[in-house]
């Protein structure tokens, strides 16, 4: 039942080859006894599970029930969930039982599926190689000596090990990109406001937004028929019609217009992905689309931009990590400063704590506007590149990562290094845009990703420029060695 | 812009994080060269660039003034570290 | 040395909103602690904040009743510092882009002077929570259910010279907030704070001396001795040849003293930056018209409508209207007698010194509009003389019934029927033959001045019920026979 796409689970539901309650323990007998090795779950959810699948079974033989009802799926751990720990990858929330769910966990359970348990991730979502969670790094399933990507490394590795059929995660400069790259599958970011952030912890309120992780596009234009929601809970929501995104799968790339920017081109590439990128031009070519050199000029500002104004946000964002009303707390605090203090040092991972100083420093008198002013001008320009491309093109391709996985503790000495892995995929968060990843190859057996960005609110777009892609093409149906 | 020790001192004072004496330089370190990879922002030419703070340009949508919170508060103290009568505990808080 | 004062006044007015400035908790003051707290004002990860309509509604009234420009874009900043009852650790504040922007309230100061007291602006944010210091073996204790109330912080320009202006604009404020109803107006409760810039400088020069803030004043009397207090200390301070140090200051209205919080060298950097949950808040001329059109009517335009309609003086117009209760209570008493200045002078004289003196509420006063005007159409009549009037007006606060009433049980009509009063004149003249006699051979001059005993005689036969004018009249008539 682990090799079926979502789109055949829930075939296969309906079809009554086999029940909720049936699929959901096969899942949770794979996570048992598999997840050793991959480190992909923080919490197993077995109790609740059986629970939600039995409740879709009803649904289903009921005969109304909607498409995804019984379907399971993760959930990455910055997405809170009523009475399950919700732990964002720290120590300071390892004793978090989070009162309420997020906005997209709610829509799904309405949706009927079914939450095997929480994924394992960068602590508060800090990071592209799943090296800082406090749960201990996530191997890859390609080659269990290589990160999965991050900060989503947990959500990636579960998909792709078939651990869940697919799994929700959350991108604020490539957090679901880079692991889908890493690890072979299809993650989505949709367009900052088309999915609510009620319930999924901040990192930076301004460029995180929460997608998923499938192994097929069409698998994600389902899940995403549920993940967009208008939410009055969240300010930043955007009330506007959804529309089915699977509904348009299978329209003709004739006349699809494609921009591959030369600055995606550069130094830093690895030739074989640079290769395997051309190689799926030519497949788009083939399926009529036309393509066109676009140039975004401010492509090279769009990291240091980013790593003034992420930090900026996050460092009052993690402020109300202080020991006072939930969460980590020092023990035996001498007075209110060492509360503070202490709670916050022992309870931070030093990447979290890395991001708060700079952000501080971004924001403190006397360089506000040598940092924070000057990323958010620069932030305009970045956004005023891909406003100036879409005039000429549907939508932008090129790489999702500059090289494939990598190994363990080969950047975490280096931050800087760590941070420019998101080079390619943090201008789309900059600029608020939908962004895509799916595999197009593999080098040295270890896959890689193509990226695809839309115009906003061009998702449905988006997952049919994939979806034909993934019918000429099986990287998406490779699985990695060792998984049956 | 390269930051040194005093510098780390006052940021984790803003921040209220502990950062012990051993590893003040390291940190001062690590964080001068993300302030180098983002000292490339000072050569762009952003004059007349209206600083841009939310990725769409969305105006604020407003809350009707009604009560739709309900009381929760044993909920929410079952997972705080320290409370009484209602309230939540901290060392004394010195005016 | 002669010395200026200089002041600057940050007022912060909590609006009267049923829930918080970015929850739907309520707001109602002296619930059990914690318990309107909800996740958003608990600063929970992944909750978010939505604006609440009203505040804006209320902070728009605000800035059109103080001639200000309304901000047409507003935007929410972050203001970072840890402090326990900072759930988030900021507060959600404008910096920039405030909801009020420049304006002007003039106010009145005795001997009829006015001055114009500048706003540099008003901005709307969230109020914090409150830390309780007693009875946790040296802990304290955190409650949140103010954190998250909306608040308006007032900023004037530094434009007053004296605790009297100071407290003038104070109550000005107070007056205006409530007329809106967009503030209970309740200091006890802490509706209305004030922070006070206060410096001195050598009279005659125009240069600005180092001032100090005094924090959360919530009286009108604490405010006038804070300020006192402070410009005291700081004349002495430079008279004594010492510098004054930049400092937040704390007035103790207990034991009137004050003592330094903090200076400026330990005073936090704040990092303000636009707040990116929450998007610039857009108001355009039609909602700004709005607003004006459902306006409750302002205390000023109140009191020239009070000269206009009721014919009263502009100072007695002025005190009617200061506050909202009293204005409602003449308007709804005036309504049934149809006597605006008799009613006037009761409110403000007799009225008031009973409340004072009771320590009560205009709005909760025992005496209400419509027993004050039952008391003041029997005068108006006749039925009672304005000595007797006093004593029913006790008898009414004292809840012994209506002005006809207690006039009936007591027998306190005032006599003015002509054959009992001269009845009365005619004993009083038989009984004082020698006076009569005098009186009779006395000139003009002499006879107004022993008119007198005979008037005290007769009233104290009719127990003070004479009225005093039909009797004057048939005195003089029968003694000058």
């Amino acid at each position: 039942m682990h090799q079926f796409t979502i789109a055949e689970l829930t075939q296969g539901l309906r079809r009554k080859d086999f029940s909720s309650i049936e699929l959901t323990q096969h899942y949770l007998d794979r996570i048992a006894r598999l997840d050793k090795t991959y480190n992909s779950y923080i919490t197993v959810t077995p109790e609740l599970a059986l629970e939600q699948a039995a409740a879709a079974d009803k649904r289903l033989a009921a005969g109304d029930a909607p498409a995804l009802c019984g379907v399971p799926i993760a959930h990455k751990d910055i997405f809170c969930t009523t009475g399950v720990r919700t732990s964002c990858g720290s120590k300071m929330l390892d004793n978090f039982i989070a009162p309420y769910n997020a906005t997209i966990v709610e829509n799904y359970l309405a949706a009927g599926m079914v939450t095997l348990g929480k994924t394992n991730m960068d602590e508060f979502a800090m990071g592209s190689s799943n090296e800082t969670s406090y749960y201990g790094p996530v191997k890859n399933p390609w080659a269990t000596d290589c990160v999965p990507g991050g900060s989503s490394g947990g959500s990636a590795a579960a998909v792709a090990a078939h651990l869940a059929p697919g799994a929700t995660a959350s991108d604020t400069g490539g957090s679901i990109r880079q692991p889908a790259a890493l690890c072979g599958l299809t993650g989505i970011k949709p367009t900052y406001g088309r999915v609510s952030r009620w319930g999924m912890i901040a990192f930076a309120s301004s460029l995180d937004q929460a997608g998923t992780l499938t192994r097929t596009a069409e698998d994600a234009a389902l899940l995403l028929n549920h993940l967009a929601s208008f939410d009055p809970k969240d300010s930043t929501c955007v009330e506007r019609d959804i529309p089915d995104y699977t509904a348009t799968l299978n329209n003709s790339l004739a006349g699809l217009k494609i921009g591959v920017p030369k600055e995606y081109f550069g130094e830093g590439l690895h030739p074989e992905t640079a290769a395997h990128v051309e190689a799926a031009i030519k497949v788009y070519e083939k399926l009529g689309a036309t393509i066109h050199s676009v140039s975004l000029p401010h492509t090279h500002l769009a990291v240091p931009a980013y790593y003034v104004i992420a930090p900026a946000e996050c460092s009052a964002n993690l402020s109300r990590f202080d020991g006072v009303r939930y969460g980590y707390r020092c023990e035996n605090p001498k007075d209110l400063a060492d509360l503070y203090k202490r709670s916050r040092a022992e309870g931070f991972g030093d990447e979290v704590k890395r991001r708060i100083l700079v952000g501080s420093y971004a924001l403190s008198a006397g360089y506000y506007d040598a940092y924070y002013s000057k990323a958010q001008k620069v932030r305009r320009l970045i956004k005023q590149d891909f406003v100036d491309a879409f005039t000429q093109v549907d939508v932008i391709l090129g790489p999702t990562s500059p090289s494939p996985a990598f190994a363990f503790g080969s950047k975490t000495k280096d931050p800087v290094a760590m941070y420019l892995e998101d080079i390619y995929t943090i201008a789309t968060n900059l600029a608020g845009l939908p962004g895509l990843s799916i595999p197009c190859g593999l080098v040295d057996n270890k896959p890689v990703g193509l990226q695809l960005i839309g115009d906003y609110f061009a998702e449905a777009q988006l997952l049919n420029v994939a979806h034909q892609f993934q019918q000429a093409t099986d990287f998406h149906q490779q699985t990695a060695p060792g998984i049956e | 812009m390269a930051v040194d020790r005093s510098d780390i001192a006052k940021l984790a004072e803003l921040a209220r994080i502990a950062i012990s004496e051993n590893t003040a330089d390291q940190v001062a370190n690590s964080i001068s060269d993300v302030l180098a990879l983002v000292d490339q922002l000072q050569a762009v030419d952003t004059d007349g660039v209206v600083p841009m703070a939310h990725p769409l340009d969305a105006v604020q949508r407003l809350r009707a003034d009604e009560v739709t919170e309900p009381n929760q508060r044993e909920l929410f103290q079952s997972i705080a570290p320290a409370t009484q009568d209602g309230l939540y505990l901290v060392p004394q808080v010195i005016e | 040395m002669q010395w200026e004062t200089v002041i600057g006044l940050e007022v912060h007015v909590q609006l009267a909103t049923k829930t918080k400035i970015f929850s739907g908790a309520s707001t109602a003051f002296g619930a059990e602690p914690n318990t309107q707290a909800c996740a958003i004002d608990l600063a929970m990860p992944g909750t978010l904040p939505v604006a609440n309509a009203e505040a804006f509604r209320f902070a728009t009234m605000f800035g059109l009743a103080v001639n200000a420009e309304i901000g047409k874009r507003s935007v929410f900043e972050r203001k970072n510092y840890f402090y326990p009852d900072l759930p988030k650790g900021y507060q959600t504040t404008q910096l920039a882009e405030p909801i009020v922007g420049p304006g002007y309230v003039d106010i009145e100061l005795d001997g009829g002077r006015t001055k114009r007291v500048r706003i540099h602006h008003a901005h709307l944010e969230e109020d914090a929570g409150k830390s309780l210091h007693e009875d946790f073996a040296g802990m304290s204790g955190i409650d949140l259910n103010r954190a998250g109330t909306p608040l308006i912080e007032v900023v004037t320009e530094p434009d007053m010279r004296s605790a009297e202006e100071a407290v003038a604009f104070a109550k000005k404020l107070h007056s205006i907030v409530t007329s809106l109803e967009i503030c209970d107006g309740d200091m006890s409760q802490g509706s209305m704070r004030f922070d006070v810039n206060i410096s001195v400088r050598p009279k005659g020069s125009d240069k600005l001396g180092t001032r100090t803030e005094t924090k959360n004043l919530n009286s009108f009397k604490f405010m006038e001795e804070a300020i006192e207090l402070e410009v005291e200390r700081q004349i002495d301070v430079l008279e004594d040849g010492g510098k004054i140090i930049q400092e937040t200051r704390l007035y103790n209205g207990d034991t009137k003293k004050a003592r330094s919080m903090r200076t400026k060298e330990d005073s936090n950097d704040y990092r303000y930056f636009p707040c990116p949950d929450l998007l610039p808040v857009i108001l355009d001329d039609e909602y700004i018209e709005n607003v004006r059109k459902q306006m409750p009517e302002l205390p000023e335009a109140k009191r020239a409508r009070f000269v206009e309609q009721y014919g009263l003086g502009d100072y007695d117009a002025g005190q009617l209207t200061a506050d909202k209760f009293t204005a409602a209570f003449f308007e709804a008493s005036v309504k049934i007698s149809g006597e605006p200045k008799l009613t006037a002078n009761w409110i403000m004289v007799d009225l008031g010194a009973y409340l004072n003196r009771t320590e009560q509420r205009i709005d909760q006063s025992p005496v209400t509009p419509e027993l004050l005007a039952g008391l003041v159409v029997r005068i108006k009549d006749g039925t009672l003389s304005s000595k007797i009037a006093k004593q029913v007006f006790e008898a009414i606060a004292n809840g012994e019934g209506d002005a006809d009433t207690i006039i009936e049980t007591k027998g306190l009509k005032q006599v003015s029927d002509t054959g009992a009063l001269e009845k009365m004149i005619d004993e009083v003249l038989a009984n004082n033959a020698a006076q009569v006699e005098g009186y009779r051979a006395a000139d003009e001059a002499k006879r107004g001045k022993m008119l007198g005993f005979f008037v005290g005689q007769v009233m104290k036969a009719s127990k003070g019920q004479a009225n005093p004018q039909a009797l004057n009249e048939l005195l003089v008539k029968k003694l000058n026979g």
